[in-house]
C-alpha cells in the first residue's frame, strides 16, 4: 500500500484525490454550519416579526448570557464526540468546580479571581484526565468511564456540600459582575465564550495535534497505523473538555451566584445535543467547535423565542429532541452522500 | 443450551396465566371512584385513649424528621428548630431528606425510617398524597406522623403545625404588593413545585383575594414554578420578564423564590419598575432591602414552627394530647398552644421585614 | 462448537459468582452498618424502590446484547405516567389504561425502533434525541400537574405484598417478566439471533438472519415495558407526572453493564443483570439505613463499581497478554497497538 495522507475525513486516498477530498468535506463542512447558522437566523426572523421586542437589547442579552455556558461546554464536548468517544460527566465536573469556586470565594474574599479560574479549570483538567486514562489506558468505553464518573463525580459533589449551598450574598461582587455584567454593551459572559471557542476552533483546524483528533474519530486504526499517538490525543481531548467543563463551572458560579450539588444537573444532554445539532456527528470523524457553539446559541435561542412567544415552556424540551434527531437523520444523509461521492473517485482514480 | 420446546411452552403459559391472574379485576374508573381512603390502615385520627394533659413527657423519644428537600436554607433553620426541642426534652433526632423536591422523593426515605422504628416521624411533604400510603404504613406501625410547614392528606397524619393560618399568609401576600404597586398592574407569582401543598393552599387564597374590589386593577397573568430550585427560579423570573413586559409585580411566597429573583431583578434594568415581595429570609434578603430591588416582604421565624413542632411531637407521644380540637399542651418557650381544627396547631401572624427593621434580625 | 460455549459458559459462570461475591460484601457490610439491615423489610422496600428499573432492565440487556442502547426508556416511562394521568382524568376505565398506556410506549419504542433500523442512525445519538422528545410531550400531556387520586385497590396493590409473604407484588411481576425474557434471551432461536447479531451483525445478515427486524422489535419491546413501568411507579407512588422517573435510563444502564453484558454486544446473560440489581439495591438500603455513612456514597459506589466492572477484566487481559508477550521476549507495554507493523510479523502465541 502506497503513503497515506492524513485526511480529515480519513480513510486511505491517494495524495491529490486526499487534498480534493479535503476541499470538498471543507465544503461540506461549511455548508453544515452554514446551514445551523441560517437555520438560527430564520428563527430569530420568523420570532422578531411576530414578537418585536425578542431583538430588543435585554432580550438578546439574556439570550447571549444563557448560552455562553453551554458553548464553552459543547466546544469541548467536541473534541471528545471528534474522537468518537462521548463525556457524560461534563454536569458533575461543572457542580464540583462551582462549589469549589463559590466556596473558595465566600471563604476568602480577597483571591484574586485569576487564579479561583485556574484552579476550577485545573479541577476539571483533573477530572478530565480521569476520564480520558480509564478510556486509553484502561481500554473501558467513553460511555461507560462517564457514566460512572457523572455519578462519583456527583455523588462527590453531594459529599462535600452536605447539604449547604454557596449564597450570592457572600461573593465578592467582582466576581459577580464577570457573570452578570456587560462590556461594551455585550455581556461578559459571551465574550469569554466568544474567545474560548475560537481558541478551541482554531486548535482543531489549524493544529496538527487537534486535526489528528479527526482521523482518530474516522478511523481508530487507520490512524494508529499511521503513526498518530491515539492514545495520547484522546487524553488529551478528555482533558480539555474536562478543563473546559471547570471553566464552566467558575462561569457557572459567577452567573447565579446561589451554588448547591444540583448545580447543572440534566447538562451533560443539552451540551452533547447543542454539539450534535452543530454538526458534530457521534460516531466521530467530522464537525467543528464553531457548529456547536452555534448549536449551543440555537437551543437557547429556542427557549427564549417559545418564553417570548408565550408557547408553552414544555414543548421546548420536545423541541430540542426533535430537532437533535433531525439533525443527526440530516448529518447521516451527507455521511452517506461523502462516503458516495469519495468511494466514485477513488474508483474513478484506480480505473 | 436449549430448552426443549414443551419446557419452553409450559414456562411462558405458566407465566402468562400467572399475569393474568395478576390483572384481574372488575372494572373501575374514576367516577365509580367514591373516596381514596385506604381500608386496612389505622385510621391516624382515632385515639384509642383519652389524653392525658398531665402525663410526662417520655424519656428518650426518636423523632425522624423529612423535610421536603435537603440544602434548602429555610428547612435547616426551620429543622434546627425541630432539633432543638427534642433535645430539650431528652430525645433523639436524626434528619433524613431528598435531594429534590419531587412529589415521591420522600417515599423511599419514609420506607427506611419505617424500618428504623422511631416513636414519631415529623414531614414536610412534598405532595399531599403521594407520601399517603407510606404515612399510612408508618402510623399503622405505631409510629406517629406530624406534618410541619406543609401538609399531607388529612387521614395519613396526627397533627399539623402550620406557620400563619392560610388565609393570613395568602391575604397578606396580596396586600403587599397591591401597596408596592398603587393597586394597578399586572401580576404574576413565582411558585415552588407544582405539587407543594402549602404553596397550592396559599395560591388559592391569593386568587380569592384578588377577587376583592379593592385589588380590582390587579390582574393575576401567570403562575410560574422555580421547583424550590435557585436556576430554575432565575430563569422563570428571566422569562416572566420577557414574555410579560407589563407586568408591575411579583409575589414569590418561598425563600428560594424570592431569593433568586430578586438576584436577577437588581442586574437588570427592570429593577425597581417591577415590584417583587413574598416569603423571604432576612439574611438572604437584606442586601436587595438596602439598594431598592425589595421594598418589603414578610415571613415568621422558621426555628419557631420547628420548635412548637418538636414540643407537639414530644406531647403527641407521651400521650399528652392525641390530635383532638381543643387539646392543650405546653411548647417550651413558645408558651401554652391549643389544638384547632383537623389537628392543625398555629405558630402566629406574619412579620412583615422591610429597610427600617430588617438589621434587627438574624436568620 | 461445544467447547466454545463451554469457554463462553465459563466465563459467565466466572462473572455471575463475581456479582453474587459483591453482594454477599454488600449484605456483611450493610448488616455491619445498621441492625435492621438483614430483614425481611429491607429486602421489601429496597426491591420496591428498584421496581422499574429492574422492569427495563429487561428488555435493555437485549438490547445491548445487540450492540444497541435505549436511553430514552425513562422518558418512556414519564410519558405513560402523564398519559395516564390525563386518561384517569378523562374518566376511562383504569384497566384500560394500562393498556393504553403500554402501547404507547411500544409506540414510543417504534418510532426510536424505525429511527435506528430504516434511517440508520446511531441508537446512541438517536435515543439521546428522543430521551428529550418523550419527556417534552409528557409535559406537554400534562403540564406541572399531577393526578394522584387513583384508585386504592390499585395503588395498594402496586404499593403492597404477595399475600402475606414479603415479596412486593411489582416483584412478582417483574418475576414473571424476568422468567420470560430469560427464555427468550437464552432458550429460544430468536435468542440466538440476538446475540449473533450482537457478535457480528454483517456475519449475521449473511447467514440469513433478518437485523433489521429483530432490533426493529426490541425497540418496542424496550418500549412497551417502559411503558409499564411508567403504569407501576404511577401506581406504587399514587402519583401520575411528568417528572418522574428523572435518571432512571443510567440506573438500568449501569444494571446492565454490572451485569456482565458487554457493552459491544454478543456476551451476557440476564442472571447476570438480575444479580447486579440484587447488588445495586443491596448498597442503596445499605447506606440509606446507615446512619454513620452518608447516603450520597451511593452514587460514588455506584460509579466505581460499574466502571471498575469492565476496568477489571480488561487489566486481567492485558496483564495476561503482557506475560505472554514476554515469554517470547518482545518487551512491549500491553497497550499499545496489537498489530506491530515496524517489526516482520512472527508466530504469535
Amino acid at each position: 500500500m502506497s503513503a497515506q495522507t492524513e485526511t480529515a475525513s480519513g480513510g486511505a486516498v491517494a495524495p491529490e484525490a486526499g487534498a480534493e477530498a479535503r476541499r470538498r468535506t471543507d465544503v461540506i463542512f461549511r455548508v453544515r454550519e452554514l446551514g445551523i447558522v441560517g437555520a438560527l437566523g430564520l428563527l430569530i426572523l420568523v420570532t422578531a416579526l411576530i414578537e418585536p421586542r425578542f431583538v430588543e437589547a435585554d432580550s438578546l442579552r439574556n439570550l447571549a448570557l444563557n448560552a455562553a455556558i453551554f458553548a464553552i461546554l459543547a466546544a469541548g464536548q467536541t473534541l471528545v464526540l471528534v474522537t468518537r468517544n462521548v463525556d457524560l460527566s461534563v454536569s458533575s465536573v461543572l457542580a464540583l468546580s462551582a462549589f469549589m469556586a463559590g466556596t473558595l470565594l465566600s471563604d476568602h474574599p480577597s483571591l484574586p479571581i485569576p487564579i479561583v479560574f485556574l484552579l476550577g479549570m485545573g479541577l476539571g483538567a483533573a477530572a478530565g484526565a480521569l476520564n480520558g486514562f480509564l478510556v486509553t489506558f484502561g481500554r473501558v468505553p467513553a460511555l461507560v468511564v462517564t457514566l460512572g464518573t457523572l455519578y462519583a463525580f456527583r455523588g462527590l459533589a453531594f459529599l462535600w456540600t452536605d447539604g449547604r449551598q454557596v449564597n450570592a450574598e457572600t461573593l465578592p461582587d467582582s466576581f459577580l459582575n464577570i457573570g452578570t455584567g456587560t462590556i461594551l454593551g455585550i455581556p461578559t459572559l459571551a465574550l469569554i465564550a466568544l474567545v474560548v471557542v475560537l481558541i478551541v476552533g482554531q486548535y482543531l483546524r489549524d493544529f496538527r495535534s487537534g486535526r489528528e483528533l479527526y482521523a482518530i474519530g474516522s478511523s481508530p486504526e487507520a490512524a494508529r497505523l499511521a503513526g498518530v499517538r491515539t492514545d495520547r490525543r484522546v487524553l488529551s481531548a478528555f482533558v480539555i473538555a474536562g478543563a473546559l467543563a471547570g471553566l464552566g463551572g467558575v462561569l457557572f458560579t459567577a452567573r447565579f451566584g446561589t451554588v448547591d450539588a444540583t448545580a447543572g444537573n440534566g447538562y451533560e444532554f443539552t451540551v452533547i445535543a447543542a454539539a450534535v445539532v452543530g454538526g458534530v456527528t457521534i460516531n466521530g470523524g467530522s464537525g467543528s467547535v464553531y457548529g456547536a457553539a452555534i448549536g449551543a446559541v440555537l437551543l437557547g435561542t429556542i427557549t427564549s423565542s417559545l418564553i417570548v412567544l408565550k408557547v408553552d415552556s414544555f414543548w421546548q424540551q420536545a423541541a430540542v429532541g426533535a430537532l437533535l434527531i433531525t439533525a443527526i437523520a440530516f448529518d447521516r444523509w451527507i455521511g452517506l452522500r461523502l462516503d458516495a461521492a469519495l468511494r466514485q473517485r477513488s474508483a474513478r482514480r484506480a480505473g | 443450551m436449549t430448552l426443549s420446546r414443551a419446557t419452553r411452552l409450559t414456562a411462558t403459559t405458566a407465566a402468562a396465566l400467572a399475569l393474568s391472574v395478576f390483572a384481574a379485576a372488575c372494572g373501575e374508573s374514576k367516577d365509580d371512584n367514591s373516596s381514596s381512603g385506604s381500608s386496612a390502615a389505622a385510621s391516624t385520627n382515632s385515639s384509642s385513649s383519652a389524653a392525658n394533659p398531665n402525663a410526662e413527657i417520655k424519656k428518650g423519644i426518636k423523632v425522624v424528621q423529612i423535610p421536603k428537600q435537603l440544602g434548602n436554607p429555610y428547612e435547616d433553620i426551620e429543622d434546627n428548630g425541630t432539633k432543638e426541642a427534642i433535645t430539650s426534652v431528652g430525645g433523639t433526632f436524626t434528619r433524613k431528606g431528598p435531594t429534590d423536591a419531587g412529589a415521591s422523593t420522600q417515599v423511599p426515605i419514609i420506607q427506611s425510617t419505617i424500618q428504623q422504628k422511631p416513636d414519631a416521624i415529623i414531614i414536610a411533604g412534598n405532595d399531599p398524597d403521594a407520601v399517603a400510603p407510606a404515612l399510612k404504613q408508618a402510623a399503622q406501625r405505631g409510629i406517629k406522623v406530624v406534618t410541619q410547614d406543609s401538609d399531607v392528606a388529612k387521614d395519613a397524619r396526627t397533627l399539623f403545625i402550620n406557620q400563619a393560618s392560610v388565609q393570613t399568609i395568602g391575604a397578606d401576600e396580596v396586600a403587599m404588593l397591591s401597596e408596592q404597586i398603587g393597586g394597578k398592574g399586572d401580576i404574576a407569582i413565582l411558585s415552588a413545585t407544582a405539587n407543594a401543598p402549602n404553596q397550592n393552599s396559599w395560591i388559592e387564597v391569593m386568587k380569592t383575594e384578588l377577587k376583592k374590589p379593592e385589588y380590582s386593577g390587579m390582574k393575576l397573568v401567570k403562575v410560574a414554578y422555580g421547583d424550590d430550585d435557585d436556576q430554575k427560579s432565575f430563569q422563570e423570573t428571566q422569562g416572566l420578564l420577557s414574555a410579560y413586559p407589563n407586568l408591575k409585580g411579583i409575589i414569590s411566597p418561598t425563600t428560594v423564590g424570592i431569593s433568586a429573583a430578586a438576584r436577577y431583578l437588581s442586574k437588570s434594568p427592570k429593577k425597581g419598575k417591577v415590584a417583587l415581595t413574598g416569603l423571604g429570609t432576612p439574611n438572604q434578603m437584606r442586601k436587595f432591602v438596602k439598594d431598592g430591588t425589595v421594598t418589603e416582604f414578610g415571613l415568621w421565624n422558621p426555628a419557631d414552627v420547628g420548635y412548637l413542632g418538636g414540643y407537639a411531637t414530644a406531647a403527641l407521644v407521651s400521650g399528652q394530647i392525641t390530635g383532638k380540637e381543643g387539646e392543650k399542651f405546653k411548647a417550651g418557650k413558645l408558651g401554652e398552644r391549643t389544638i384547632g381544627k383537623d389537628g392543625e396547631i398555629i405558630l402566629g401572624p406574619l412579620t412583615r421585614f422591610n429597610k427600617d427593621n430588617i438589621d434587627d434580625f438574624d436568620f | 462448537m461445544p467447547a466454545e460455549s463451554r469457554t463462553l459458559a465459563q466465563r459467565l459462570m466466572r462473572w455471575e459468582t463475581l456479582i453474587l461475591g459483591l453482594i454477599v460484601v454488600a449484605w456483611i457490610v450493610g448488616a455491619g452498618l445498621s441492625g435492621d439491615f438483614l430483614s425481611a423489610d429491607s429486602f421489601t422496600t429496597a426491591s420496591l424502590d428498584l421496581s422499574e428499573v429492574a422492569l427495563m432492565a429487561l428488555p435493555m440487556a437485549l438490547l445491548v446484547v445487540a450492540a444497541e442502547i435505549d436511553l430514552s426508556v425513562a422518558s418512556i416511562l414519564a410519558l405513560s405516567s402523564a398519559c395516564m394521568g390525563e386518561l384517569w382524568n378523562s374518566g376511562q376505565t383504569i384497566e384500560i389504561i394500562f393498556l393504553e398506556c403500554i402501547l404507547i410506549g411500544a409506540a414510543c419504542g417504534a418510532v426510536n425502533g424505525f429511527l435506528v433500523t430504516r434511517l440508520g442512525l446511531p441508537s446512541l445519538a438517536v435515543t439521546i434525541g428522543t430521551l428529550s422528545l418523550f419527556r417534552g410531550l409528557a409535559f406537554v400531556v400534562i403540564g406541572d400537574q399531577s393526578v394522584t387520586d387513583f384508585p386504592s385497590t390499585w395503588t395498594d396493590r402496586a404499593f403492597g405484598n404477595f399475600g402475606s409473604t414479603a415479596i412486593p407484588n411489582t416483584m412478582v411481576l417483574f418475576g414473571v417478566l424476568a422468567v420470560i425474557f430469560a427464555v427468550l434471551l437464552h432458550g429460544t432461536g430468536f435468542g440466538r439471533k440476538i446475540f449473533a447479531i450482537g457478535a457480528n451483525e454483517e456475519a449475521a445478515r449473511f447467514s440469513g438472519v433478518r437485523v433489521k427486524r429483530i432490533k426493529f422489535w426490541l425497540f418496542v419491546l424496550s418500549g412497551a415495558v417502559a411503558g409499564l413501568a411508567g403504569v407501576v411507579i404511577s401506581l406504587r407512588n399514587s402519583t401520575a407526572a411528568a417528572n418522574v422517573g428523572t435518571g432512571f435510563e443510567l440506573t438500568v444502564v449501569t444494571a446492565v453493564v454490572l451485569g456482565g453484558v458487554s457493552i459491544f454486544g454478543g456476551k451476557g446473560s440476564l442472571g447476570g443483570v438480575i444479580l447486579a440489581l440484587v447488588l445495586l439495591g443491596s448498597i442503596n438500603k445499605a447506606l440509606t439505613l446507615s446512619d454513620s455513612i452518608s447516603s450520597y456514597w451511593i452514587q460514588i459506589v455506584t460509579g466505581t463499581l460499574l466502571i471498575g466492572s469492565v476496568l477489571v477484566p480488561n487489566l486481567a487481559v492485558r496483564a495476561r497478554e503482557a506475560r505472554a508477550h514476554n515469554f517470547h521476549g518482545r518487551r512491549q507495554w500491553p497497550w499499545r497497538t496489537r498489530v506491530d507493523t515496524s517489526r516482520p510479523q512472527e508466530e504469535s502465541a
